[in-house]
C-alpha cells in the first residue's frame, strides 16, 4: 500500500461538495476555469463539472503559438465528453505584442508572463459570465514553488491544491479523465519538449513520498535520510519549500496601526456564509 | 432517578452560517418544530450550532447570555421536548466560552462550558475563548446525562468523571473537521468511532454523538453523527458530509443489561485514582 493512497469516492465527494458549496453561498451558480489539456486542470473540470452541472462551467483554453495541438485537442476531448461550455482564447497576440518590446525576454521571464496573462483573461471571463475561477494548482507544485506567483496560482477556490500529483493521479482515474491525459508526462507547455519532470529534475513519485512524510507526518530532514532517502534529495526538496515559502503567503504589510489585516483583524473569508 | 422508559433521540446534523445567527436561529426553529411534530423527545444540535466554527473575531459579535431573547425563543418553541444546543456563551465577567445548553421543556437546567480548547494544528480556540472549568452530571426526565464538546472526548478523565457521577448517558457535541485522508476514507472518523464505542462499553453508558457538516474556508465538517450503545454497537448513524436528521430509541434497560454483564464502573476504585493523581500532583510540584 502506497502511504499517499486515498479513498477517491470520499475525496471526490469532498472536493465536489467544496467547490459547490463555497461558490453558491456567496451567490453565485457558475465556475470558471483555464483548461490547458493537462492532468491537474482535467480534474479540477471534472469536479467543477459535477458540483455545479457542466452548463454552468465554462472551460477556457488559452494557447500560445508554441503550445502543442495536441494539449488543445486533450482539452477539447475532455470539454467535449462533459458537455462544460467551452471558450478558445489565443494568447499569442497580446504575449508577442509585449516581447516585441523586451525581444531579449528570458524563457522564464515569457513563461510567467504567459501564465499571469491566462490568469487576467480568466479573471476578465469572471466578471463577463458572474462565474467564480477554479483553480488548478497541487500540493506538490505549491510546495515546491513549481508555479507562477499570481498566474496559475490565482483562483477563488482551488479544489486541488491539497493534494499531491500522485493522489491528482488517482482521483483522476476514480473521475474518468481519460487516460491519454493521465499518462502523458506533466508539462507546462510553454515550450516543445518541456516537461515537468525534466525541468525540475525529480519524479513526482519519489518528491511526493519525501513531501508527504516532510509536511503532513512532520518528519525532519534527518529522520528522512535516517529512514533511507538520498541525503542530498532530501536537502534540495526541503530547500525548495524553504525558499518557495514566499509563494504560498499574501504580501508583508508593514504594521503601523492597532489593528491590522489578518494581523490582528481576522476574520474567516466565509464571514457571513 | 432511576430511568425504565426508553425515549426518543434526534441528532440535527446540520450546516450553520458562519457568525448568521438570524439564519442559523431560523433553521433552528423549523427543526425544532419538525421533532416536536414528529414526537421527539431529545434533539440534539452540534456545537456551535447557532454560530458556525471558524468565528476568530466575530467570536464576542455572536455571543449570548444565557438570559439573551433568542435563547427565550428556543425554549418557547421547545415547550414539548427537550434540546441541546451550541452557543458562544458570554458571562457576566465577559468571557466567552464554547458552550452547550440542555433545555427541557423549554427550561434551561444545565450548561456545560468546553473544557478543552484545541489550540494546535489547524485549532485556534484558546486564542478567542475561555475555557469551562468543571463537568457535572445533571438530572433530566429520562435518566441523569453528561455533556461534552468536542475536544474534551480526548482527556479520558472527563468521561470517566461523568462516568462516576451517575450518568446513564452521555451526549457529545462536535465541530470535527475531515482531515487525514487515506485509502479507508476520512482518517478522523475512524478515530472518533473507536472513542465513540470504546467509551460506551467501558462505562456502560449510551453516548449520543453529535458533529455538524458544511464549509467554512475550505474546511468541512463530516457528520456521521450517531448513538452507541452500552454494548459499543452503533444503533443509528448518520450519513458523512450531508445535512441530515438522525433518529435513535434510547432504552434505559440496556444500560442496566450492560451493568449486569460487566460491571466494571462499579468495581473501580476512585480512592485508588484520587490517591494516585495526587501522588502525580505533588511529585510535579
Amino acid at each position: 500500500m502506497n502511504v499517499l493512497d486515498i479513498d477517491c469516492a470520499t475525496t471526490a465527494e469532498i472536493l465536489c461538495g467544496f467547490v459547490h458549496d463555497e461558490i453558491t453561498k456567496v451567490a453565485f451558480q457558475s465556475a470558471v476555469l483555464g483548461l490547458s489539456g493537462g492532468i491537474d486542470s482535467a480534474l479540477s473540470l471534472c469536479i467543477a463539472a459535477r458540483a455545479m452541472g457542466p452548463q454552468n462551467v465554462l472551460a477556457v483554453m488559452m494557447p500560445y503559438a508554441t503550445s502543442s495541438p495536441e494539449s488543445e485537442g486533450h482539452a477539447r476531448l475532455l470539454a467535449d465528453r462533459l458537455g462544460v461550455r467551452q471558450s478558445v482564447v489565443d494568447i499569442t497576440p497580446q504575449i508577442d505584442a509585449y516581447f516585441q518590446r523586451f525581444p531579449d525576454a528570458s524563457r522564464l521571464r515569457r513563461a510567467n508572463k504567459m501564465a499571469r496573462e491566462r490568469m487576467s483573461i480568466l479573471y476578465d471571463h469572471s466578471v463577463a459570465h458572474s462565474a467564480l475561477v477554479v483553480g488548478t494548482s497541487n500540493k506538490t507544485e505549491a510546495l515546491l514553488g513549481y508555479t507562477t506567483l499570481w498566474g496559475d496560482m490565482a483562483s477563488a477556490v482551488n479544489p486541488l491544491g491539497d493534494l499531491y500529483k500522485t493522489q491528482v493521479r488517482q482521483l483522476a482515474a476514480y473521475m474518468g479523465v481519460p487516460q491519454v491525459i493521465i499518462d502523458k508526462p506533466p508539462t507546462a507547455d510553454l515550450w516543445a519538449g518541456q516537461t515537468d519532470e525534466g525541468e525540475l529534475g525529480l519524479t513526482y513519485a519519489e518528491v511526493d513520498q519525501v513531501l508527504y512524510r516532510m509536511i503532513d507526518l512532520r518528519w525532519s530532514p534527518a529522520e528522512l535520510v535516517a529512514a533511507g532517502f538520498d541525503e542530498a534529495f532530501v536537502t534540495r526538496v526541503f530547500e525548495m519549500v524553504k525558499g518557495s515559502q514566499y509563494k504560498r503567503r499574501l504580501p508583508l504589510v508593514a504594521k503601523v496601526s492597532a489593528r491590522s489585516i489578518d494581523r490582528d483583524f481576522r476574520y474567516s473569508r466565509d464571514w457571513g456564509h | 432517578m432511576r430511568p425504565t422508559q426508553p425515549f426518543r433521540v434526534r441528532l440535527a446534523q446540520t450546516s450553520p452560517r458562519l457568525g448568521d445567527l438570524p439564519a442559523n436561529m431560523a433553521d433552528h426553529l423549523e427543526i425544532i418544530s419538525r421533532a416536536a411534530g414528529a414526537d421527539i423527545d431529545l434533539l440534539v444540535f452540534p456545537e456551535l450550532s447557532l454560530t458556525g466554527y471558524y468565528l476568530r473575531d466575530l467570536t464576542c459579535d455572536v455571543a449570548l447570555t444565557t438570559e439573551a431573547p433568542e435563547l427565550a425563543q428556543v425554549a418557547r418553541a421547545a415547550q414539548d421536548l427537550s434540546v441541546v444546543i451550541g452557543i458562544v456563551e458570554e458571562s457576566a465577567r465577559f468571557s466567552f466560552h464554547t458552550s452547550s445548553l440542555y433545555l427541557q421543556r423549554g427550561n434551561l437546567i444545565h450548561t456545560h462550558r468546553k473544557v478543552y480548547l484545541p489550540t494546535y494544528g489547524m485549532f485556534d480556540e484558546g486564542r478567542y475563548l475561555s475555557p469551562g472549568h468543571c463537568v457535572r452530571a445533571f438530572d433530566t426526565e429520562f435518566g441523569r446525562i453528561g455533556m461534552l464538546v468536542c475536544e474534551d472526548l480526548w482527556h479520558p478523565i472527563l468521561p470517566y468523571i461523568l462516568a462516576h457521577d451517575g450518568i446513564h448517558y452521555l451526549i457529545v457535541t462536535s465541530n470535527s473537521p475531515s482531515r487525514g485522508a487515506g485509502p479507508e476514507g476520512i482518517g478522523i472518523a475512524q478515530t472518533y468511532d473507536e472513542m465513540l464505542r470504546t467509551y460506551a462499553r467501558l462505562f456502560g453508558i449510551y453516548v449520543v454523538f453529535c458533529n455538524r457538516v458544511g464549509y467554512e474556508d475550505g474546511v468541512n465538517f463530516w457528520g456521521g453523527s450517531r448513538v452507541v450503545a452500552p454494548s459499543g454497537d452503533v444503533v443509528a448513524c448518520g450519513p458523512l458530509l450531508e445535512r441530515a436528521e438522525v433518529d435513535a430509541e434510547i432504552d434505559p434497560l440496556e444500560v442496566r443489561r450492560a451493568r449486569a454483564a460487566a460491571p466494571m464502573l462499579e468495581d473501580d476504585d476512585i480512592h485508588l485514582a484520587l490517591m494516585e493523581l495526587g501522588r502525580i500532583r505533588d511529585e510535579r510540584a
